[in-house]
């Protein structure tokens, strides 16, 4: 399903993340998700918030980049070849293009979870359903 | 709109005529009151009596920033102190301010240019200015205030700074015409984002700004994120402060008061004077100011000059904006560089914010260019490679028009310094 994910320009300096998760935890807000893109000077930190637009908007009035989009938020087996069977090959085969991907565990035992970028996310959505 | 018909449309023949009169007054007054004009002249070998046209003005020697500091702080004075009613000095950068006295006929004359400033820019009584720029020693604040109130304008003295005040007041009194910096135009634009007040349901309707060099590109970024037009106007301590010249709505350059202020350009190497349409050095002589006259005076800002008559039917010679500075060109690798250049090329990237800061260094007795800009939302992507490609693209502009290696860094809103007054554009950590 598609869900709404909070991205955060950050610079890479010592304790800017910490700044930026304060803010957060200031909200009372949970953080699902993350995952930290890295180029040389900065990295983009991606995350899945209990409030994407309260947690954006406070983490824009506290002086940060943000940005919220669409992504495609997917659960698959626990197991050898999960990722592989159930997410990568069926996009593959419809042609669908990976932006990128990270993965945590589900609470429910057996399942983990998947957040997707992906070039259709309309189709990316059907193909997953399946 | 024209303050002064008579002199602002004066024809060429009878401006000239009234420019070479003025100016043999004031080289005769000089040279009998000023001992440092006195001996500049003896020692090229001219009198007073060896100017009899305005051509002849490349004789009389250069006056520059640093005789304004050999001669701290009253050496070019020209009166006796009793005579002076006002003080002012820059900023000084480095070492001593320039100090900068007026008598009440240079108050009088100051008021008249500025209102004639005002009035080309499209200020009437009609309009509440809140002027933005410094009270105090630096001129722009006061000069631009005598001359709201001699327009007729109600004039709200905010000066710099306390920015959420300056919103207030804009919301709550109605103000129809900004003075102040251009860069503090997108501070106070940028504040207004934040509290959530729209600029456009105010009744701002003008801007007046100067004081720094600025770009088309960034009057372009101005415009579109405040509801007015922004003008140029252009001005310096060492000459009067702001009223040198000023765009009429035309905006095709900046008309110079050559009644009062006589304009040359010269290369800023050889000093040899240049025509119309070139760029070099802008050099300036006043005609009437009486405390401290000042003699071809390198101002060290590039331009070039137009004497084609103006739509507006001024028959004032037009000056270009004011894009670099002599002395804030940087020489990188042999290549000299402008930070307006490279403010033209960030502008032109669309979303980019004209908030930058040009780092250069020498590493390993090689000069290293470095660029950082603020990532806003309207360039800033979740995904690393679009950020990369923007990053590239900036490298790629800026390398193709200097031609010299650049690195872009990309940094955090607000992580470059704000300035009410003149921005800082420029860190040279080389040690030549």
């Amino acid at each position: 399903m598609k869900i709404r994910q909070v991205s955060v320009f950050v610079e890479n300096k010592p304790g800017r993340l910490v700044e930026m998760l304060e803010v957060l935890k200031g909200q009372k807000m949970n953080i699902r998700a993350l995952c930290i893109s890295e180029g040389s000077d900065f990295g983009i930190v991606r995350m899945i918030l209990s409030d994407p637009a309260k947690g954006a908007d406070a983490i824009r009035k506290a002086g940060f980049t943000a940005t919220e989009t669409t992504v495609l938020h997917s659960e698959m087996p626990d197991e050898p070849g999960g990722l592989l069977e159930t997410v990568a090959k069926p996009l593959a085969e419809a042609g669908i293009n990976l932006e990128y991907f990270y993965a945590f565990i589900n609470p429910s035992p057996g399942k983990a979870n998947i957040v997707l970028k992906v070039s259709d996310p309309d189709r990316a959505e059907q193909v997953l359903r399946r | 709109m024209i303050w002064n018909s008579k002199y602002e449309t004066m024809p060429r023949g009878e401006l000239e005529a009234l420019q070479l009169e003025r100016l043999k007054a004031q080289l005769s007054r000089v040279y009998e009151k000023v001992p440092f004009y006195r001996h500049a002249f003896q020692q090229q070998g001219i009198t007073p009596d060896s100017i009899r046209s305005l051509a002849d003005m490349s004789k009389i020697p250069f006056t520059t920033k640093q005789d304004f500091r050999d001669n701290y702080p009253f050496g070019l004075l020209a009166v006796p102190l009793q005579q002076v009613c006002r003080l002012h000095a820059s900023s000084g950068t480095t070492g001593k301010p320039v100090v900068a006295p007026y008598t009440a006929n240079d108050l009088r004359m100051w008021t008249e240019v500025m209102a004639r400033t005002l009035t080309s820019a499209g200020v009437t009584k009609d309009d509440v200015m809140q002027n933005a720029y410094g009270y105090g020693l630096f001129t722009g604040g006061l000069g631009f205030h005598y001359g709201g109130e001699r327009v007729g304008a109600a004039v709200i003295p905010t000066s710099t700074g306390n920015t959420k005040r300056q919103l207030m007041l804009i919301q709550d009194i109605g103000t129809t015409v900004l003075t102040c910096t251009p860069s503090y135009t997108l501070i106070l634009a940028e504040a207004a984002a934040e509290i959530g007040m729209d600029l456009r349901l105010t009744k701002l309707r003008l801007g007046i700004c100067g004081a720094e060099p600025w770009t088309e590109q960034m009057r372009t970024e101005i415009e579109s994120k405040l509801p007015i037009k922004a003008m140029d106007i252009y001005g310096l301590t060492e000459v009067v402060g702001p009223g040198v010249s000023v765009e009429c709505p035309h905006r095709c350059g900046l008309h110079i008061f050559e009644d009062h202020f006589l304009p040359e350009i010269v290369d800023p190497q050889t000093g040899a004077r240049l025509p119309n349409g070139q760029k070099g050095e802008l050099v300036l002589t006043t005609l009437t100011k009486e405390a401290l006259p000042v003699i071809r005076f390198r101002t060290r800002d590039i331009a070039s000059l137009r004497a084609e008559p103006c739509q507006c039917g001024r028959t004032l010679v037009r000056m270009t904006k004011v894009t670099g500075r002599t002395d804030d060109m940087l020489k990188i690798r042999g290549v000299n560089v402008f930070p307006s250049q490279i403010e033209s090329i960030l502008l032109q990237v669309e979303g980019v914010e004209p908030h930058y800061l040009i780092i250069v260094d020498r590493e390993r007795h090689l000069d290293d260019l470095e660029v950082w800009i603020e990532v806003s939302e309207a360039v800033f992507s979740d995904e690393m490679r679009k950020m990369e490609a923007l990053q590239k693209k900036v490298k790629d502009e800026v390398e193709a028009t200097l031609g010299i290696g650049v690195r872009i860094k990309l940094v955090e809103p607000k992580s470059i310094a704000r300035t009410e007054g003149k921005a800082k554009r420029v860190v040279d950590r080389r040690e030549l």
